[in-house]
């Protein structure tokens, strides 16, 4: 089971930022119709900076460790650095390597922050 | 306790397959356990596919030369195999497709835009795989024709008292249904539903991708009017498919595509077309897939097709007891004696992703998702299964590692 390492697992079990936040600045939700998952993400942003974040969904170890991971990495972020979180952050945080079916797993929560909170239109996993 | 089974099948078959030796990484063997997704190739049709390149290449029915006559005879032999392996009464009833979901598309095409008018009503069902839902919705938008299908029931077979009460409305052209689901393995009474669609006057198709690759077919008992399939599913080449339909239907059928090799006559203003099987094959065809089909279907038919229904039965038997043993897990689709070798299943609190990533990691191969039949996941309110689907060369020591792994993930997520 090498792709499931202790803080993958421990992500997945436990995961940070669990439960919607109402009011929320920014709320959006995706899913991935190849598999099933879902996520919503919510967050609060004060001065400019993202104060609180809020999750729910449904999705494989992957994805919720993702989505666990990213939002430790969020907060107190401004929205400008929030932006320019990439794919191989995201892969370096989750610390394995991927093929293409699972990067969609790995990628689905920062799709979410980043439709969600720049309401881009296009979403082309190789660019982001 | 079902006694692990024992089969002269996968003993005479194993080692017919040289991908089946691979190691998945060093030291971790291949368990392939995803033939429902598409089968591994036995050596003679890999010899069948380089020998035709090597020592026969050229286009079919056009040369005069030695070598176009050489090819022409081999892919019409390949169509004459065809025929015989699913009892078709004339070899013009075989036509060369792509593969399964291109012989539907054909039909919802061809006979789809013609024969459709507003309010005639097409029946499919539930369990049908996308391949046998989405032509006919896009084919009914167009021709303001209408979808309905019928219910799958909790055991995961169909409800056919539903199906009469949706034959009464008079208005149904068409019946679609899947011989074998790729999902629950269900084997469907597709005899007796033709039998009504014809009844009630409606043409029938068979979505027959899961079943000829692992059971006896008569298209004629079955009375089937269209009846599709591909090669790759059934030891056969990726790119071949056939479309099997009743010669009458099919003549009255306008052509799918146009092209070269489907006509009698051009002119700048109008053209005849071809024959059969040639008015459905435009352009030049997968010859080498259509001759490694043929000896698909050779080795299938010398291994037999009984003995290979016999090997799956009771490889799925001894799996879906094995699998039940294992805490948390939930098999869908009926029992054993009622389905084909095809078992999905979830694991209470794994994402069927995770259970399959870790399957993967002790070199066995089987699907996680929706596997093309999303309608039906809803109606089981699951997002995604795994599913494990066995052939001939699936053995019993290879079930039994499926579920020492399986044990071993759930021990993983236990946590």
């Amino acid at each position: 089971m090498d792709l499931y390492h202790e803080d993958i697992l421990d992500h997945y079990s436990h995961p940070r930022h669990w439960g919607i936040l109402s009011p929320a600045d920014i709320d959006h939700e995706e899913s991935n119709p190849l598999c099933g998952d879902r996520l919503r993400l919510t967050m609060q942003v004060k001065d400019g900076k993202i104060a609180n974040i809020g999750w729910e969904g449904d999705g494989c170890a992957i994805s919720k460790a993702s989505a666990s991971m990213l939002g430790e990495m969020l907060i107190g972020k401004t929205l400008e650095e929030a932006r320019a979180i990439r794919k191989e952050d995201i892969l370096e945080r989750l610390g394995i390597d991927l093929g293409p079916v699972r990067l969609k797993c790995a990628l689905l929560s920062l799709k979410v922050m980043k439709v969600g909170a720049y309401g881009l239109a296009h979403w082309n996993e190789a660019e982001r | 306790m079902v006694a692990a089974p024992t089969s002269s099948v996968v003993e005479l078959t194993r080692g017919d397959f040289p991908i089946l030796a691979q190691e998945v990484r060093p030291g971790v063997p291949l368990i392939y356990l995803d033939s429902a997704a598409t089968s591994q190739k036995p050596g003679v049709v890999l010899e069948a596919l380089d020998r035709y390149y090597r020592e026969s290449n050229a286009n079919v029915h056009r040369g005069i030369h030695a070598f176009s006559e050489r090819a022409t005879a081999a892919y019409e032999g390949a169509r004459a195999k065809v025929r015989d392996f699913i009892h078709a009464a004339s070899a013009q009833e075989i036509i060369f497709t792509r593969n399964t979901t291109e012989s539907i598309n054909l039909v919802a095409y061809a006979w789809g835009l013609s024969a459709l008018r507003p309010g005639d009503e097409i029946v499919l069902t539930e369990m049908e795989h996308h391949s046998n839902i989405v032509p006919w919705q896009i084919v009914a938008e167009r021709q303001g024709a209408r979808v309905r299908y019928i219910p799958v029931t909790e055991d995961g077979l169909l409800n056919l008292d539903a199906y009469n009460q949706l034959l009464e409305s008079g208005r149904v052209r068409l019946v679609g249904v899947v011989h074998v689901s790729n999902v629950l393995g269900t084997i469907n009474p597709v005899a007796e539903i033709i039998r009504r669609a014809h009844a009630a006057g409606a043409l029938a198709l068979v979505d027959a991708a899961q079943s000829v690759p692992h059971m006896v077919v008569d298209v004629q008992a079955l009375d089937a009017d269209f009846f599709a399939f591909s090669g790759h599913k059934m030891v056969g080449p990726t790119g071949i498919g056939v479309l099997y339909g009743k010669r009458d239907v099919l003549d009255a059928m306008p052509p799918f595509l146009g092209g070269g090799s489907m006509i009698s006559s051009v002119t700048l203003e109008r053209t005849t077309y071809a024959d059969l099987p040639q008015k459905f094959e435009a352009g030049t065809p997968a010859i080498a897939q259509a001759i490694g089909l043929g000896a698909a279907v050779d080795y299938l038919a010398g291994v037999g097709m009984e003995a290979i229904h016999q090997h799956e039965s009771a490889l799925v038997g001894y799996a879906m007891q094995q699998l039940s043993q294992i805490a948390g897990l939930k098999i869908f689709g009926p029992s054993a004696d009622l389905r084909a070798g095809v078992v999905s299943f979830t694991m209470k609190g794994i994402h069927p992703h995770d259970v399959a990533q870790g399957l993967d990691s002790a070199g066995i191969a089987v699907r996680a998702g929706h596997h093309c039949a999303m309608p039906l996941h809803e109606k089981f309110g699951l997002p995604a299964t795994v599913r494990a689907s066995f052939y001939l060369y699936n053995t019993s020591g290879e079930v039994d590692h499926l579920v020492e792994a399986l044990e071993r993930v759930r021990a993983l997520f236990a946590r």
